[in-house]
């Protein structure tokens, strides 16, 4: 945390110099492929980038340095060895906090795990190990992953790169800071209710949550364990497929995992073409409440699509109205549940055993030191909703909104292949705005909250700049159960057509007060971002 | 606790001759699997602590359940054993309450939607007061469910051991996760004077079941068969069963049926004294023989139950339901009813093996060659006797029934006599070999041998000529006596006989 | 039905939260709050709904009855916060479950 920060300052870009943070995983790998530039090379890079920029961006809990040296330079020693290394070999990756890892702590945000060293490897965490992915460190998030903020961090709030008073969004916040903040090309986050596409959407990168067991949640200290769903954080579609893909498919120490093959999603990524698509906008997810400049930007996106030949619809679904409040008794009734473990008997804080405390005591003064007010909130929020007396009227009734959600997904999937909405009803909020509101704070989620009910896939693109705060504006693109490849081909369509629009990534329009010009960004761009006015909106976005 | 302990309880026959006693029983038996209920830690009893456990069922952050096939097989065999309807779609749920020793602080169970319903047990009991008639009860089983078994606390401190007064407590998870399935039976009513009886015989009956089905060690004595108990008793005639008490973890067949014996007289004195019994979970104390109240809660306990989202409904199919039906081995009822035809005995005399413990012993004993009577004989007496001495149980002696077998068969060839032989199984049990080596041994053999017996005859007559005369004049029967010389003299290894014919031809 | 510092007390101790005076007050205010907006799924929710408890139906997910090798004693007691005789030392066990 820096406290000089001034409201609308961002994050500097990194200096030409350093211009590896500035390349996309699939253009390092190609430049690693090529024998261009080495993964140690690469990780030295970014690891320079997170310590100069981390100390103001806040995204990662724990750097692993070491670590992260070694597994790029056995990388190295593999591709000198002729070995035939997948995609994302020697790729840096910032991972969300959640997953166990059994070189680095493991804290989900919480003072309750502060230093707990998990003795096994996360599902994903073995995956991308396995695919040469290296891992630069732990990324931020709000407590067990209950916040769209990262306000709800024992350890702190993470930045928004575009403006550091504001929120990374939430509760992936850590890793949306640390891709759109050029520490890290991949960020791994997890999504149970927009988790993963909220941060993603006021950071201005891609964000994917798959279908619900299409990526394992083994080893990710669970929230909501029938929603949270690990998924992608990239700064380009084609990226976050090839996350996607690596962390992907059945595994058997999921009960719930997918035993289905992978959807082709680097194939639609590649392909991006929406011609002859029929896309559906949901009524239900906009209008009043929604903040002018994110409607603009959808409303032209719809017609993006439309003049990229598809063929757009409107398609009601009358219950994503009670989505909120359906999310907000199932998650925390299986949060309440679930967080029972951290009772400081086993691993982790325990506070006030002297000897003359009981047992029940112990755990009671651990838990409430342990975690902070939010999951309390939750914790408090789930027993109610499962006591006996009030389970049929709060969780069962909830659990057959659910039922009506997913027959509202059926039903419009019949008349289109994919719907769209905003990804969020605002742009980055101030940080503190909604630190102690906790309704307000839950419509951040309003739009993506369908999806986890449901299960579906669905995915945040950036699609241009809100013109009266110059912040990224998320467009929502959601597709069937295990239909996940639709959402990137859409993405990647909309993706191609506003980068030619403006020149280049949108991303290459945060400048920093000395000016300097994108690296990496066409030379025709350059003056069309060169107008960003320091600490002030960014007008390349109202052009875009 | 409360006063009630000062109420002196109700003689037992005057409480069932006023009072309408209803049991219900709920076990709880650990299922043999080779892993745990949902991970791939060894399902093993005992052990160094803390080294049997996991991620899962150490119940790690991020650590997730995965269902044991087996462990729902077993279940499902235990169902159908039990004349239960196997459902075509059971789930398991999350029963939510704090404790050290459960690693999750909620034991993955099944609620409302269990695996196994609506089956009974046929059990009889022998009503003393009407000459043991046997009398046959089938006890209603409302469900079986699978749950997985918490850790164990040893609790340090004060009386060490207990719960009351200790400092800390030391907690291994070795058991935690463990395969439990628990039957539930419905309420038995109408037995009367027999309930305690009848508890103990259902719980037997179970037992021997589970034992045939291979599906469980059940060794009460290891907690791998634990009974929770209820009780009520209503005036009798009355229209409404009186109020439960619930006496937890009871650990051996005995003291199911004193639970049962000394709940009843309790609570009939509370009614007689125009109390109310409480709705309470209470303990049973092995050394008294009597329950008592277990520390209240201050607020009732809530579970929250909800489906657990980690895992997935458990669907059987027909076909897989079909095809554990059909592995089902003869269950014990049907394997009873042939072996008393087979071995031609009465209802009393099946009832005085099973209750010895000793059906099972020998009926491998005969298998292995024995006749009925043999085995019969050698399990009931002898041996019996034995493991009475020493506190055991038959199935515990160190003997096989192929050893008993080996014994009959040396009686029935003349080799050794029943005095030899209860030295053979003597020295079996003393870990001296199998019979043969003991009587090899031991030279345990029967001396037959006239040139050697002829010396001891001698011997016999020379020691005690008053007896010789009043054989040589004719007192035949005065020959025993000198029979019981001889076989002093060899240490009882002589042919009786053949010393007695020896005797006569000398003194004839 | 509201939510009161008593109920909040209640639910608090079910979850095993020591929470102060304040937080009580505090949170009773915001669960009031929450609940009253939660309870708009009662609006909808009509009989014949069934439940929905996964998000992707799936049934019969099970493992083969096969040792996975235990973490052993020392992976599994190194985060402990207290251990003794290889075993987790936890406060003193009031009530028996």
């Amino acid at each position: 945390m820096n406290d000089e920060t001034r409201p609308g300052e961002a994050m500097p870009a990194p200096d030409p110099a350093t211009e590896l943070t500035r390349m996309t995983a699939a253009e390092l790998s190609a430049a690693m492929g090529a024998g261009q530039v080495s993964a140690l090379e690469v990780t030295e890079a970014h690891l320079g980038r997170i310590e100069a920029a981390d100390g103001q961006l806040h995204a990662f809990l724990h750097v692993a340095g070491d670590s992260a040296r070694a597994a790029a330079r056995a990388i190295d020693e593999r591709r000198a060895a002729g070995d035939v290394l997948g995609p994302l070999a020697g790729v840096p990756l910032a991972l969300k906090d959640v997953f166990t890892t059994t070189d680095m702590p493991t804290t989900a945000g919480s003072r309750i795990l502060e230093g707990w060293q998990p003795p096994y490897d996360a599902t994903v965490t073995r995956r991308l190990r396995q695919a040469g992915v290296v891992l630069l460190g732990k990324t931020n998030m709000d407590e067990f992953a209950m916040g769209s903020s990262t306000e709800n961090s024992a350890f702190g709030p993470s930045r928004n790169p575009w403006d550091l008073a504001r929120v990374p969004g939430g509760s992936s916040g850590g890793s949306s800071s640390a891709v759109a903040g050029f520490e890290a090309p991949l960020g791994i986050g997890t999504d149970t209710g927009g988790s993963i596409r909220q941060p993603a959407s006021v950071c201005g990168i891609v964000g994917v949550k798959p279908t619900y067991g299409g990526s394992s949640r083994y080893g990710l200290i669970a929230f909501a364990s029938s929603l949270d769903t690990p998924g992608p954080l990239a700064r380009t579609v084609l990226d976050a497929a090839l996350l996607h893909e690596a962390i992907s498919g059945h595994d058997p120490c999921d009960s719930t995992s997918v035993d289905a093959p992978v959807p082709p999603v680097v194939a639609a990524a590649r392909q991006a073409d929406v011609s002859g698509l029929r896309i559906g906008v949901v009524p239900e997810l906009g209008g009043e409440g929604y903040q002018p400049g994110v409607l603009a930007r959808f409303t032209e996106a719809v017609e993006l699509l439309e003049s990229l030949g598809a063929k757009i619809v409107e398609v009601s679904c009358p219950h994503f109205t009670y989505a909120l409040p359906a999310y907000y008794l199932i998650a925390p009734s299986e949060c309440s549940s679930n967080l029972a473990r951290f009772d400081g008997m086993r691993y982790g804080l325990r506070v006030g055993d002297d000897g003359t405390r009981d047992a029940e005591e112990v755990m009671s003064l651990t838990r409430a030191v342990g975690f902070g007010p939010e999951v309390k909130r939750r914790i408090m929020l789930g027993t109610y909703a499962l006591s006996s007396g009030y389970y049929d009227a709060y969780y069962g009734k909830a659990q057959q909104v659910r039922t009506l959600i997913t027959r509202d997904f059926e039903a419009a999937f019949e008349q289109v292949d994919v719907l769209i909405s905003p990804t969020t009803p605002t742009t980055a909020f101030p940080i503190g705005e909604r630190a102690d509101d906790p309704i307000a704070m839950y419509v951040a989620d309003l739009c993506t909250i369908p999806s986890n009910l449901a299960g579906n896939a669905a995915l945040s693109l950036p699609c241009g700049l809100a013109p009266e705060d110059g912040l990224p504006v998320g467009l929502q693109i959601m597709a069937p159960v295990l239909a996940d490849d639709r959402v990137y081909r859409v993405a990647a369509a909309v993706e191609a057509a506003l980068t030619q629009r403006r020149g280049g990534p949108l991303l290459d329009v945060i400048r920093g007060p000395a000016g300097l010009p994108a690296p990496g960004a066409p030379a025709g761009a350059a003056p069309a971002a060169g107008t960003a006015a320091p600490g002030g909106a960014h007008p390349g976005g109202s052009s875009a | 606790m409360t006063d009630e302990t000062a109420m002196e309880p109700v003689p037992y026959e005057d409480a069932v001759s006023r009072y309408d006693p209803v049991i219900g029983l709920e076990t709880h038996v650990e299922l043999g699997t080779v892993t745990k209920m949902f991970c791939g830690s060894p399902a093993q009893f005992g052990g160094e602590p803390n080294t049997l456990v996991c991620p899962v069922c150490l119940g790690l952050p991020g650590s997730l359940p995965v269902t044991n096939r087996t462990a729902i097989e077993y279940a499902m065999k235990i169902g159908l054993a039990l004349n239960c309807t196997i459902a075509t779609q059971a789930r398991f749920a999350r029963k939510n309450y704090f404790y050290p020793d459960m690693p999750k602080d909620y034991q993955i169970s099944q609620y409302d939607e269990p695996l196994c319903t609506d089956g009974w047990l046929d059990i009889t009991v022998h009503d003393p007061s009407a000459g043991d008639q046997p009398r046959p009860f089938r006890i209603e089983i409302e469900r079986v469910h699978l749950e997985e078994d918490t850790g164990k606390s040893m609790h340090v401190g004060g009386s060490t051991g207990r719960i009351h007064g200790a400092e800390y407590s030391l907690v291994d998870y070795n058991r935690a996760g463990i395969p439990l399935v628990e039957i539930v039976t419905r309420p038995v009513a109408g037995a009367g004077a027999l309930a305690p009886e009848v508890a103990r015989t259902y719980v037997a009956e179970l037992r021997d079941l589970l034992r045939a089905l291979g599906v469980s060690d059940v060794r009460m004595e290891q907690g791998s068969l634990r009974c929770d108990v209820n009780t009520s008793v209503a005036p009798r005639g009355a229209a409404e069963w009186g109020t439960r008490t619930e006496t937890k973890n009871v650990n051996s067949l005995r003291s199911v049926e004193r639970a049962v014996r000394s709940e009843i007289p309790r609570q009939a004195a509370l009614l007689d004294a125009g109390q109310r019994v409480v709705q309470e979970t209470r303990h049973f104390n092995e050394e008294t023989g009597t329950t008592s109240p277990g520390r209240s809660k201050e607020e009732a306990q809530d579970y929250r139950y909800f489906p657990e989202p980690d895992l997935v409904p458990v669907a059987p199919s027909r076909d897989w339901v079909e095809s554990v039906r059909a592995q089902l081995p003869e269950l014990p009822a049907a394997r009873r009813a042939r072996l008393q035809r087979e071995w031609g005995l009465s209802e009393l005399d099946m009832a005085a093996l099973r209750n010895a413990g000793a059906l099972d012993l020998v009926a491998e004993t005969v298998a292995a060659g024995a006749t009925p009577a043999d085995a019969r004989k050698w399990w009931l007496g002898e041996l019996l006797r034995t493991a009475n001495k020493s506190g055991t149980e038959l199935g515990g002696l160190p003997i096989t029934p192929a050893d008993v077998a080996r014994v009959a068969q040396l009686v029935d060839s003349g080799a050794v006599n029943d005095r030899l032989a209860r030295e053979v199984i003597e020295g079996v049990l003393a870990g001296e070999g199998t019979p043969d080596e003991v009587v090899k041994g031991r030279g345990l053999a029967v001396v037959s041998d006239d040139a050697a017996l002829s010396a001891a005859v001698e011997e016999a007559i020379a020691a005690n000529p008053d007896v010789a005369d009043k054989i040589r004049g004719g007192k035949v029967a005065a020959a025993a006596a000198l029979v019981g010389a001889v076989m002093k003299a060899t240490r009882g290894q002589a042919d009786a006989s053949r010393v007695r014919e020896l005797i006569l031809d000398r003194l004839g | 039905m509201p939510i009161d510092r008593a109920e909040v007390a209640h639910l608090a101790r079910l979850s095993r939260l020591a929470l102060t005076d304040e937080e009580l007050g505090h949170f009773a205010g915001q669960l009031d709050q929450i609940i009253a907006a939660v309870a708009r799924v009662q609006e909808v929710a009509a009989e014949g709904i069934p439940p929905m408890t996964h998000a992707v139906p799936v049934t019969n997910v099970f493992r083969d009855d096969v040792v996975v090798p235990p973490l052993g004693a020392d992976k599994t007691l190194d985060q402990a916060p207290a251990v003794e005789q290889q075993q987790f030392r936890v406060p003193r066990i009031l009530s028996e479950d």
